[in-house]
C-alpha cells in the first residue's frame, strides 16, 4: 500500500500550493515594495525547484548527474547574467 | 489603396525596382520548372516532408549558401561605396540599409544554417546514431529558421529593409528614430529562426548525450561531436536571451511598452546589454563547431590521432562557461566606471588562454604527422596564422581603455572578420569540402578547391588589412562615405579589390560544383581520404538507417583502429530497424509562422490572431497525433546492403 500511495507527489502539492498563497499574500497585505520583490523571488526559485524535482523527476532516473549539472549550470549563468547587469546599468553607472 | 501603401518601399531606388522584378521572375521560373518537369510530388515527398538528418543537412546547407550569395553582394556594395572618397554609388539611406542586412545575414542566416548543416549531416554518424534524438522537432528548426529567413529577405522589397544596424540597438531602433517597418522585420524574422535554433540545440545535446554507439563513452566522442555538444549547450542557454530581448523589443515597437525607451522608466542601454549576453556567447557558438572541423581535418591530413584530447575538451568546456563572462567588452564606452570596464577586460583577456591552448595542439598534431596538403587541410594551415591575427587584435580591444579609441572604428570591423573568416568561414568551406563525398558520392576537384583557398585568403587579406590602418587613423564603422582630405581612399580601394577577389573565390566554390558534378568519378570508397572517424565507416552516399548494424567503439577513432588492428566495429547480424515517419506537419507549421510574421510586421492583427491559433492547433494536434514510424524488414536492408557493395 505504502508503494502506492504517492506521499512525495501529495507533500509537494500541497507545498506548492502554500508557497502560491503566500506569493498571493503580497498583494492582499501590506508591505513594503522590496519585501514584496523579496517574497515573490523566492518563492519563485522554491516553486521551480519544488516543480523540477517532485513532479518533473528530475533525479530519478540514470540521467541524474546530467539534469543537475545542466540546471547547476544554468543557475550559476543566470546569477552572473543578472550580476554583471546589474554592476554594469546600475551600481557602477 | 491606402491599406496597400503600407507595403511600398519608404526609399526605392531603381536598383531596387530591378530586383523586385527579378525575384517575380525568379518564382514564376522556380513554379514553371517544377511543374513541367512534375517535380512537384518529389519536391514534397523526398524533401519538404523529410525528417532524415541527412537531408535537412543538404537543405541548411543549400540554404546558408544562397544566403552567403546574398550577403557578399551586400558586401560588394559597401566595399564599391567605400572604394573612393565622396562616391555617390549608394546614398546613406541605402548604405544604412545594406550593413544590417549584411551582418544578420551573415550571422543569423549563413554562419548559423551553415555549422547546422555540418553537425546535421555529421553527428549522428559520428556517433553511430541512425538520426537525431527528435527527427520531427529538427524538421521542424529547419523549417522555422528557413521561413525566418526568408521573411527577412522579402523586406527590401515588401515595406523597406531595417537599418537601424545588425545591433538594432534602441533608441535608434524605436518607432521614434527608426519609422518604416524595416526593424519589425528584424524582431520578427530573427524571432523565427532563433525559435528553431534553440530547439536544434536541445535536440543535438539530447542526441549526443542519449544515443551514441555502445562503447563510446563521452571521452572517446570525436572532437567535431565535442565541439557541437558545447556549443548547443551555449545555445540552450544564450538564446533564451535573445527571444525576451527580441520580444520587449517587438514590444516597444508594436504595442508601445517602455522598455527600452528614454522616458517613462524605460532603459535604452539595457537592449545592448541583452543583445551581448546573447550576442558574445553567439559568436563562440559559431567557432566552437569549426573549431570542430579543423579537428578532425588536421588529425585526419596528419595521420595522427589528434594531439591533447583531453585539454581540448577542457578548454571548449572553459570556453563554454567563460563565453559568458565578457559580453560587457562590446559596449566598454557606453558610460559605466572603470571598475566595471576592468573587470570585464580581464575575463575577455583570460577567455583567449583556452582558445590558444587549441592553436597549440593543433600544432602539436601536425608535428612529425605525414602531412598531405588536400584543400580541408588548406583551409586549415590558412586558418591557423590568420585566425591568430585576429585573436591578436582581439585581445588589443580587450583592453577597455584601448577600446575607447578602436570602438566603432574599421578596426573592429577589421577584428571580427578577421576571426569569422578564416575562422567559421573556412572551417565551413573545409567542411563542405571534406564531408562532400559523404553527402554527394563524389569529390568535389582539388585543383579549383586549392585556388578558391588561396584566392579567398588573398582576398581577405587584401581587403581586412587595410581597414586595421584606416581604423586606427580613426575611418568610422556605419559611414557611408568620408572625405578626400581623410587620405583614406587608397587604402580602401585596396579593400575593395579584395572584396573583388573573394567574390570570384565564392564563385569558384560555384563552379567546382558544377565542374564535379559533371565530370568527377562516381567509383569512389566509403572512405575517400583514409580517414579516423565512424562517419566514414558507413557507405557512400549513407542509406537511410546510417548504419546496417549499430558499431562497436572503443576509442575516439574507431575507424582508424579498426583499419589498424583489423577487427570488425559491426558485429551482430542485421536485425529490423526502427525509423521515423516523413511529415508535413513541421513545413506546413512553418509557412503558418511565416504568415504569423508578416502579419504582425505590418500590424495586420486578424492575420496575425488567426495564425497564432493556427500555430496552436498545430502543437494541438501533434500532441494527439499517434505515430509510430516504420520498420524496415531484415529483406528489405539485405537488397541494399547487397546493392550498395556491389556499386563499390
Ligand atoms: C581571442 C579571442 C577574442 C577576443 C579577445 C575578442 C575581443 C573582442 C572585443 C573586445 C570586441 C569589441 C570591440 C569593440 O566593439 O570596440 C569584439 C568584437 C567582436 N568580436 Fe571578438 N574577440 C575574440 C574572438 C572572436 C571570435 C572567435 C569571434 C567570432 C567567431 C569574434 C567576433 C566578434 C564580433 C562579431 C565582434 C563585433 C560585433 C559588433 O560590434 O558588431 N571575436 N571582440
Ligand atoms: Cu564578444
Amino acid at each position: 500500500m505504502k508503494e502506492l500511495f504517492p506521499a512525495k507527489q501529495v507533500l509537494g502539492f500541497a507545498f506548492s500550493i502554500l508557497l502560491t498563497v503566500v506569493a498571493l499574500a503580497v498583494i492582499f497585505l501590506d508591505m513594503s515594495f522590496q519585501m514584496g520583490m523579496l517574497i515573490l523571488l523566492v518563492t519563485a526559485f522554491v516553486q521551480a525547484g519544488v516543480q523540477l524535482i517532485v513532479f518533473m523527476h528530475a533525479g530519478e532516473t540514470e540521467d541524474r548527474p546530467a539534469i543537475y549539472t545542466n540546471i547547476y549550470y544554468g543557475v550559476i549563468i543566470a546569477i552572473v547574467t543578472v550580476l554583471g547587469t546589474l554592476l554594469t546599468m546600475v551600481w557602477d553607472m | 489603396m491606402e491599406f496597400f501603401e503600407r507595403f511600398a518601399v519608404p526609399h526605392p531606388s531603381p536598383a531596387i525596382y530591378a530586383s523586385m522584378v527579378a525575384i517575380g521572375l525568379v518564382v514564376i521560373a522556380i513554379i514553371a520548372g517544377l511543374t513541367y518537369f512534375k517535380k512537384w510530388g518529389y519536391l514534397w515527398r523526398e524533401w519538404l516532408t523529410t525528417v532524415d538528418h541527412k537531408r535537412i543537412g543538404i537543405m541548411y546547407l543549400i540554404s546558408a549558401l544562397i544566403m552567403l550569395f546574398r550577403g557578399g553582394v551586400d558586401a560588394v556594395m559597401m566595399r564599391a561605396q567605400l572604394s573612393a572618397p565622396e562616391n555617390t554609388l549608394l546614398d546613406a539611406q541605402h548604405y544604412n540599409e545594406i550593413f544590417t542586412t549584411h551582418g544578420v545575414v551573415m550571422i543569423i542566416f549563413m554562419a548559423m544554417p551553415f555549422i547546422f548543416a555540418l553537425m546535421n549531416i555529421v553527428v549522428p554518424l559520428q556517433i553511430g546514431a541512425r538520426d537525431v534524438a527528435f527527427p520531427r522537432l529538427n524538421a521542424l528548426s529547419f523549417w522555422l529558421f528557413f521561413m525566418g529567413a526568408m521573411l527577412f529577405n522579402i523586406s527590401f522589397v515588401v515595406g523597406g529593409s531595417p537599418d537601424a544596424g545588425w545591433t538594432s540597438y534602441f533608441p535608434l531602433a524605436g518607432n521614434d528614430f527608426s519609422t518604416s517597418v524595416g526593424t519589425n522585420y528584424y524582431m520578427l524574422a530573427i524571432q523565427i529562426s532563433g525559435i528553431g535554433s534553440l530547439m536544434t540545440g536541445i535536440n543535438m545535446i539530447t542526441t549526443i548525450l542519449r544515443m551514441r554507439a555502445p562503447g563510446m563513452t563521452l571521452m572517446k566522442m570525436p572532437m567535431f561531436t565535442w565541439s557541437t555538444f558545447i556549443a548547443n549547450v551555449i545555445i540552450v542557454f544564450a538564446f533564451p536571451v535573445l527571444t525576451v530581448a527580441l520580444a520587449m523589443g517587438t514590444m516597444d515597437r508594436l504595442f508601445g511598452t517602455q522598455f527600452f525607451t528614454m522616458e517613462n522608466g524605460g532603459m535604452d542601454m539595457l537592449w545592448a546589454n541583452l543583445f551581448w549576453v546573447w550576442g558574445h556567447p553567439e559568436v563562440y557558438i559559431l567557432i566552437l563547431p569549426a573549431f570542430g572541423i579543423y579537428s578532425e581535418v588536421i588529425s585526419t591530413f596528419s595521420r595522427k590521432n589528434l594531439y591533447g584530447y583531453k585539454s581540448m575538451v577542457a578548454s571548449m568546456v572553459v570556453i563554454s562557461l567563460m563565453s559568458f563572462l565578457v559580453w560587457v567588452h562590446h559596449f566598454f564606452t557606453m558610460g559605466q566606471g572603470a571598475l566595471t570596464n576592468s573587470i570585464f577586460s580581464i575575463t575577455t583577456m583570460a577567455i583567449a588562454v583556452p582558445t590558444g591552448v587549441k592553436i597549440f595542439n593543433w600544432l602539436l598534431t601536425m608535428y612529425k604527422g605525414k602531412i598531405t596538403i588536400t584543400t580541408p587541410m588548406l583551409y586549415s594551415l590558412l586558418f591557423i596564422p590568420l585566425f591568430t591575427l585576429g585573436g591578436v587584435t582581439g585581445v588589443m580591444l580587450a583592453m577597455s581603455a584601448a577600446d575607447y579609441q578602436y570602438h566603432n572604428t574599421m578596426f573592429l570591423v577589421a577584428h571580427f572578420h578577421n576571426v569569422i573568416i578564416p575562422g567559421v568561414v573556412f572551417a565551413m568551406l573545409a567542411g563542405l569540402t571534406y564531408y562532400w563525398p559523404k553527402m554527394f558520392g563524389f569529390m568535389l576537384n582539388e585543383k579549383i578547391g586549392k585556388w578558391t583557398a588561396w584566392l579567398l585568403s588573398i582576398g581577405f587579406l587584401l581587403a581586412f588589412m587595410p581597414m586595421y590602418i584606416t581604423g586606427l587613423d580613426g575611418q568610422a564603422r556605419r559611414m557611408y562615405t568620408y572625405s578626400e582630405a581623410t587620405g583614406f581612399g587608397t587604402l580602401n580601394m585596396i579593400s575593395f579589390v579584395g572584396a573583388i577577389i573573394m567574390a570570384v573565390g565564392f564563385a569558384l566554390i560555384v563552379y567546382n560544383v558544377y565542374y564535379s558534378t559533371r565530370y568527377a568519378s562516381r567509383d569512389i570508397s566509403s572512405d575517400p581520404w583514409d580517414a579516423r572517424t565512424l562517419e566514414w565507416s558507413t557507405h557512400n552516399p549513407v542509406p537511410e538507417y546510417n548504419f546496417a548494424i549499430v558499431p562497436e567503439v572503443k576509442s575516439s577513432q574507431a575507424l582508424w583502429d579498426a583499419k589498424k588492428e583489423g577487427h570488425n566495429l559491426f558485429k551482430g547480424k542485421y536485425e529490423e530497424i526502427h525509423m521515423p515517419n516523413n511529415s508535413g506537419a513541421p513545413f506546413l507549421m512553418s509557412v503558418v509562422f511565416f504568415i504569423w510574421g508578416f502579419a504582425m510586421i505590418f500590424s495586420l492583427w486578424i492575420p496575425a490572431i488567426i495564425a497564432t491559433i493556427g500555430i496552436f492547433a498545430f502543437m494541438a494536434h501533434r500532441s494527439f497525433e499517434q505515430d509510430h514510424g516504420h520498420h524496415i524488414s531484415v529483406k528489405e536492408i539485405e537488397e541494399t546492403e547487397t546493392k550498395m557493395r556491389g556499386a563499390k
